[in-house]
């Protein structure tokens, strides 16, 4: 039952968001207004939110930082966070209504590829803006994406061309069984053949799977010098334990994974990782002012015990990315924005970064590291800048 | 394929049996019988997980110099957790759906699913770090060449256990005669003055109990976090049926043979294909046995 006054309360309260922000009258951004609205679109429930939760963190980060430091263009970041809820029609619908309903400026958003296609042709249609803030196979390059974590050939060259010439030349292929791992080891064959290897086997596990005896088993048979590794999620932690339980670990075999970061370390047990290799753009023990910062920043918001990873400093840097491409325009307007990000460079927490020419990427660099007793990551490697190139020729 | 890898490969196959029986025997009880199809069996075992990290934890905290048995305590205490939490379930949610085997199907997906989202509340939604016992790391070597992993020792030493105890229970305990009594005849059961809300909430509360064992001890082997139990509820579902509802030899056959299967696909396929050619073998054999590969002889 509606009484009498609450129905009056409830139009006065409305009437009062209409006169203090009536957003709806105005073109995307209502950015006369004083804000300027930023959706944030990750999954908070569900499957993926386990990795994706905490690029939130990092990108509201960004926000408040921004903010405190007088926003973009004298205008406060308003921002408007969606829950994708790690399923792929919600991601379009929020993003539908991020871009149609609350008319945002730029969406920072997605983890995986699945997301981001659903997301696509929502953000196309509307002429809005996505940053995506994490690794990605390519062989994709939208007008209306901003892509800020590397493509597969950033990654995947350098580390096999670093393994070839530093722990051997034989070389076994295991991974989760969808685009992304099958499109890095398309990459990563080739050019191990290129750098005089030869790759022993290549395995396949369905996603989610735990049972790894059989594939390392397969392993110890073929006696690869390296194991390159694209597992991901929760595999990671049973492929690590049950890798330790077999008496393989960092000290005996070198492996090499694509997609394990300081955030995956705890859950999958920091004493298994131990002298394990990882192939990321960034780690929380960079050294440099701005990484110093960042690290603190988010230490200081999130709790000491918080760590940080290569997705979240690409989410951090993203909302930077869209600040700086929106001043350099002095518009909020989408191509104005994607014009201005040709050849813009940030000085990153992951250093020297910035967007290549014409293909929406970032020059990066690929950076391999072991992990240490607490879980963190020790560079060993660091690759010059590396031109982004998602449509490869192989 | 090398002696030794013929060996360690025996071995999976093995443990990969006691695995799958392990997850399996507490859904083959409920099943079985009360026809309650429990699609949050897999929660369950999350919740056993959680209880063993929560166990670490606190042996941590407390008495790190016993942090080295927490493990046998952990098992006790999952087990615990979950038959209180199954008793309340059954008494509370479960009971008022028996008739309605379709609409339990769907509310127990929707409790997996408020379950998962309670663990992502109170744990985060990253995977928890569940240290292993120094006497479980790393591998037994009889001969040089041959690693067997102790934590899967350890566990086919659980499975043995628990089936034991739990054949006694069926086979040796007046409870276990009313449990077998209600399952061949619930009516005339409750004819004779055997209270089978009783028995429906017991047994549903030991099932639930076996999968917070099972939860418990896969921390040794995979990853505890809110959506664990989805990484084991296919794989469970498929033992049970394929080995023929309310059987539990037809349970330890099921995971007998797919374990076979799995561990020698695996090594001889990707584990991607391995995986495809078991489901096609076991819709073929369901095909032609619907009611599984032991299906007990009654008239309806």
């Amino acid at each position: 039952m509606l009484s009498r006054r609450g129905f009056l309360k409830g139009t006065a309260a409305a009437a009062v968001a209409t006169a203090s922000t009536g957003p709806f009258i105005w073109p995307r951004g209502g950015w006369a207004q004083g804000t300027v609205k930023v959706g944030i679109l990750h999954s908070l429930t569900g499957t993926i939110a386990i990795a994706e939760a905490s690029v939130v963190d990092a990108e509201k980060l960004a926000i408040e930082e921004i903010n405190a430091s007088g926003g973009v263009m004298g205008k406060k970041i308003e921002t408007i966070v969606e829950d994708g809820a790690s399923d792929w029609p919600t991601f379009a619908e929020k993003a539908r209504k991020l871009l149609d309903r609350d008319k945002v400026a730029a969406i920072m958003g997605c983890y995986t590829s699945a997301s981001r296609k659903a997301t696509l042709p929502v953000v196309e249609r509307s002429k809005g803006l996505l940053y995506y803030p994490t690794y990605y196979e390519g062989l994709e390059q939208s007008p209306n994406i901003m892509y800020t974590a590397q493509e597969a050939t950033q990654s995947v060259i350098a580390a096999v061309n670093w393994l070839a010439q530093n722990k051997g030349k034989s070389f076994y292929l295991v991974g989760s069984d969808y685009i992304w791992p099958r499109t890095t080891n398309k990459i990563a064959k080739p050019t191990i053949e290129k750098a005089g290897g030869k790759v022993l086997g290549e395995d396949y596990i369905p996603l989610g799977n735990v049972e790894f005896a059989s594939v390392i088993n397969k392993i110890k048979a073929q006696k690869p010098e390296v194991i390159l590794s694209t597992v991901v999620g929760g595999s990671n932690v049973a492929f690590y334990k049950q890798l330790q339980a077999a008496g393989v670990d960092g000290k005996n075999q070198a492996l090499l994974a694509l997609a394990v970061s300081e955030e995956e370390a705890s859950g999958i047990g920091t004493e298994n990782l131990e002298g394990f290799l990882s192939c990321m753009g960034y780690f929380q023990s960079l050294k440099g002012a701005p990484n110093d910062k960042f690290v603190k920043a988010f230490k200081a918001k999130y709790g000491a015990n918080r760590v940080v990873g290569d997705t979240l400093e690409c989410g951090y840097i993203s909302v930077y990315l869209w600040k700086m491409a929106a001043e350099k325009a002095k518009s909020f307007e989408v191509p104005a924005v994607v014009a201005a990000s040709s050849e813009l460079e940030i000085d990153a927490p992951e250093g020297k970064v910035k967007f290549h020419k014409a293909n929406h990427h970032l020059w990066k660099h690929a950076r391999i590291g072991a992990f240490r007793k607490d879980g963190q990551i020790d560079m060993i490697y660091e690759s010059p800048l590396i031109e982004p190139n998602p449509f490869p020729k192989i | 394929m090398s002696f030794d890898i013929a060996v360690m490969q025996a071995f999976n196959g093995l443990s990969l049996f006691t695995v799958l029986a392990l997850m399996a025997l507490g859904l083959a009880i409920i099943f079985g019988l009360m026809g309650v199809i429990n699609m949050a069996h897999g929660e369950l075992m999350a919740m056993g997980a959680y209880t063993t990290y929560l166990t670490a934890v606190i042996f941590e905290r407390f008495a790190p110099m016993l942090l080295h048995f927490y493990l046998p305590v952990a098992v006790v205490l999952a087990f615990g957790v979950t038959f209180a939490f199954g008793f309340a379930l059954e008494r509370s949610f479960i009971r008022f759906l028996y008739h309605r085997p379709l609409d339990t199907m769907l509310a127990t997906w929707g409790l997996s699913l408020i379950l998962q989202q309670a663990f992502r509340s109170l744990f985060g939604p990253r995977e928890v770090g569940v240290p292993s016992p120094s006497w479980l790391t790393g591998a037994w070597q009889p001969i040089s060449g041959i690693s067997i992993p102790l934590s899967r020792l350890f566990i086919i030493g659980l499975t043995v256990v628990v089936g034991c105890a739990l054949y006694r229970l069926l086979f040796g305990t007046r409870w276990g005669l009313r449990i077998r009594a209600v399952t061949q005849n619930r009516a005339m059961s409750g004819a004779v003055g055997i209270d089978t809300a009783r028995v429906d909430a017991v047994t549903f509360a030991i099932g639930s109990g076996l999968a917070g064992v099972a939860g418990s001890a896969f921390t040794m082997l995979a990853s505890t976090g809110p959506v664990t139990g989805q990484q084991y509820i296919v794989d469970t579902f498929i033992v049970v049926v394929f080995g023929g509802v309310a059987s539990l030899l037809g349970t330890f056959m099921a995971a007998f043979t797919i374990a076979q299967m799995q561990s020698w696909l695996e090594f001889t396929l990707t584990g991607s294909m391995a995986k495809a050619t078991i489901l096609l073998c076991v819709i073929v054999a369901l095909y032609f046995r619907p009611a599984g590969l032991f299906a007990a002889k009654v008239r309806r």
